[in-house]
């Protein structure tokens, strides 16, 4: 056998080794989802059911968590990405000593461990009597994701060459006319990636919403799956893993949607290359 | 040119983003700074006294704390330098001499398990390591012995945890780093009759130093305040035995409502999280 067969079966062979170890959880979800008499263990259904997800297919378990997802994450999205988007202009277009230690300042809080002041920011909601409402709960989402999306935004809009702005300023455009009619659309795939990896990551946050919202009614589905399995023992796993896929997928929706412009050169990876 | 994009308003879109930054980072950072060393209780001021250093003291006698800061360290080596970086170096190292089915298979493998929203990888990993679970049925399978994971060994069950959800960011950090080396230096190593180890150890190990330091100080970043993952699976338990300092600081502050002592926890948490920012900032040499 050639010498560069056997290093690629070895190579593929330790892959789908790997491939296994990270399959068995995800095959486990898939399965059970669809099994009537699902426990904790992979194995192949003896009949295929849909009746896990017609059983939580209802507004208290399912529609309900997951439209206050869509309007916790979603509206948080927009904050971010409108905020993003505004900051990341100067920065990108106008060099100085102060916009430098601006961007070092967000790279630094991009890094802080966010979970650490979830007990301040709890005793500040009290306070201010933001507890338990949507609205501070995703302003405050927005902000946890903004200097991410911030940074991000500002290498996207690094790659729109000046050029193109310095016509519409002789045509007497402001900035934020410039902004908005040529450097958005410009960089329309950055901004998509950015919203779409702002909502993603605001998607599967369970942390923040489980310290700030108090209410059943305004539970996200990360936080109301918890209570659901929260309770072991009378856990029905078959539903929960119905559950599960049903909060999982527009996440994966989503990230297929722009694995194609991130994979590749991967604007993440490269946005945080040394 | 006109003077917005000359004079200081030129930097005004700035301050929406700013203003939030401030109100809701900032501010929780130093109002971390003032109950830290102060005794509160409950979430009103009510009764809260200036105690100076006291939280601190406490939390250095405290052996809780200390079993919590024990643990951090396990959870963030076990988990974020050995498991993530090595796993995901080696993964993005292979893929590149696989065929492609096989690369395809694994990313997406890989990948997906990093979408996932936390609470539902955590909640698969849970049926994957219980006694009950698919883990002891394989290894009952391979006449090995079972064990019930969660509960003799949570702390090495909830790294693992954290290795198979975390993976793919260096997996994707380093696929970019290995595909800008140019082909001809290793290459050129082979045919000088370097040693497929050697290669990697004196060749692209070097060529890739940068891309490790940032991606060994993200993880680590990332590691230190994962909170959901180890709460929906143990709860930091049994006992404490998988109590890392956020969960820590979460039972102290919100179960046992010692906010002043919880914060405490959280400042020294968040003291170690800047220290790492600013080495990797360092490190990376940014030059915005």
């Amino acid at each position: 056998m050639r010498r560069a067969t056997r290093v690629r079966l070895a190579a593929d062979t330790a892959l789908l080794l790997t491939a296994a170890a990270f399959a068995v959880p995800l095959l486990w979800l898939v399965l059970a989802a669809v099994d009537a008499e699902a426990d904790l263990r992979l194995r192949v259904p003896s009949s295929v059911t849909a009746g896990n997800f017609d059983a939580v297919l209802t507004d208290e378990i399912t529609f309900t968590p997951m439209l206050n997802s869509l309007l916790l994450c979603g509206g948080a999205t927009v904050v971010s990405v409108v905020c993003a988007a505004l900051a990341a202009y100067p920065l990108s277009r106008h060099r100085s000593r102060w916009g430098r230690s601006y961007l070092l300042t967000i790279l630094f809080t991009t890094c802080l461990p966010i979970t650490a002041i979830m007990v301040p920011v709890y005793g500040l909601f009290v306070q201010v009597d933001l507890i338990d409402t949507m609205y501070g709960t995703a302003l405050f989402l927005a902000t946890a994701q903004l200097p991410f999306a911030v940074w991000l935004m500002k290498n996207f809009m690094d790659g729109v060459p000046v050029v193109l702005e310095e016509a519409a300023w002789t045509d007497g455009a402001s900035n934020l006319q410039t902004l908005t009619r040529v450097v958005l659309p410009l960089m329309g795939p950055g901004v998509a990636v950015v919203t779409i990896y702002t909502f993603i990551m605001l998607w599967g946050n369970f942390f923040v919403p489980f310290m700030l919202l108090l209410s059943p009614e305004q539970l996200p589905a990360s936080v109301s799956i918890f209570t659901f399995f929260g309770n072991y023992g009378s856990v029905v796993y078959g539903q929960l893993a119905a559950f599960s896929m049903l909060y999982s997928a527009p996440v994966l929706v989503l990230y297929i949607l722009i694995s194609r412009k991130l994979g590749g050169g991967f604007a993440l990876g490269g946005a945080v290359k040394g | 040119m006109s003077a917005s994009r000359t004079g200081w308003w030129r930097w005004v879109p700035l301050a929406p983003a700013t203003i939030l930054l401030l109100l809701f980072l900032a501010g929780p950072i130093g109002y971390c700074v003032w109950i830290a060393f102060t005794d509160t209780q409950l979430t009103g001021k009510a009764g809260a006294a200036f105690v100076g250093l006291d939280n601190f003291r406490r939390a250095f006698a405290d052996d809780d704390f200390r079993n919590a800061v024990l643990l951090t360290l396990v959870f963030t080596f076990v988990s974020a330098i050995v498991g993530q970086n090595t796993l995901g170096l080696a993964l993005a190292g292979l893929m590149r001499a696989a065929s492609r089915p096989v690369r395809t298979l694994t990313g997406t493998l890989v990948i997906t398990a990093w979408v996932l929203p936390e609470i539902v990888a955590a909640f698969l990993l849970y049926t994957f390591f219980r006694r009950e679970g698919t883990l002891n049925a394989i290894l009952d399978w391979l006449h090995l012995p079972s064990q019930n994971w969660l509960f003799t060994l949570p702390i090495l069950a909830v790294s693992f945890a954290n290795v198979w959800r975390g993976t793919a960011f260096s997996m994707l950090i380093y696929s970019a780093a290995l595909s800008e080396i140019p082909r001809e230096v290793t290459e050129a190593a082979e045919v000088d009759g370097a040693s497929g180890p050697r290669r990697v150890l004196y060749i692209t190990l070097p060529m890739i130093r940068r891309s490790i330091g940032t991606n060994l100080m993200l993880n680590t970043l990332s590691t230190l305040s994962v909170f959901g993952l180890i709460w929906a699976m143990t709860r930091g338990g049994p006992g404490n035995r998988s109590q890392t300092l956020p969960v820590f600081m979460y039972d102290q502050a919100f179960l046992k409502s010692l906010i002043g002592y919880g914060t405490a926890v959280a400042l020294l948490l968040l003291l170690v999280g800047s220290l790492f920012s600013v080495v990797y900032l360092r490190l990376m040499k940014v030059d915005p």
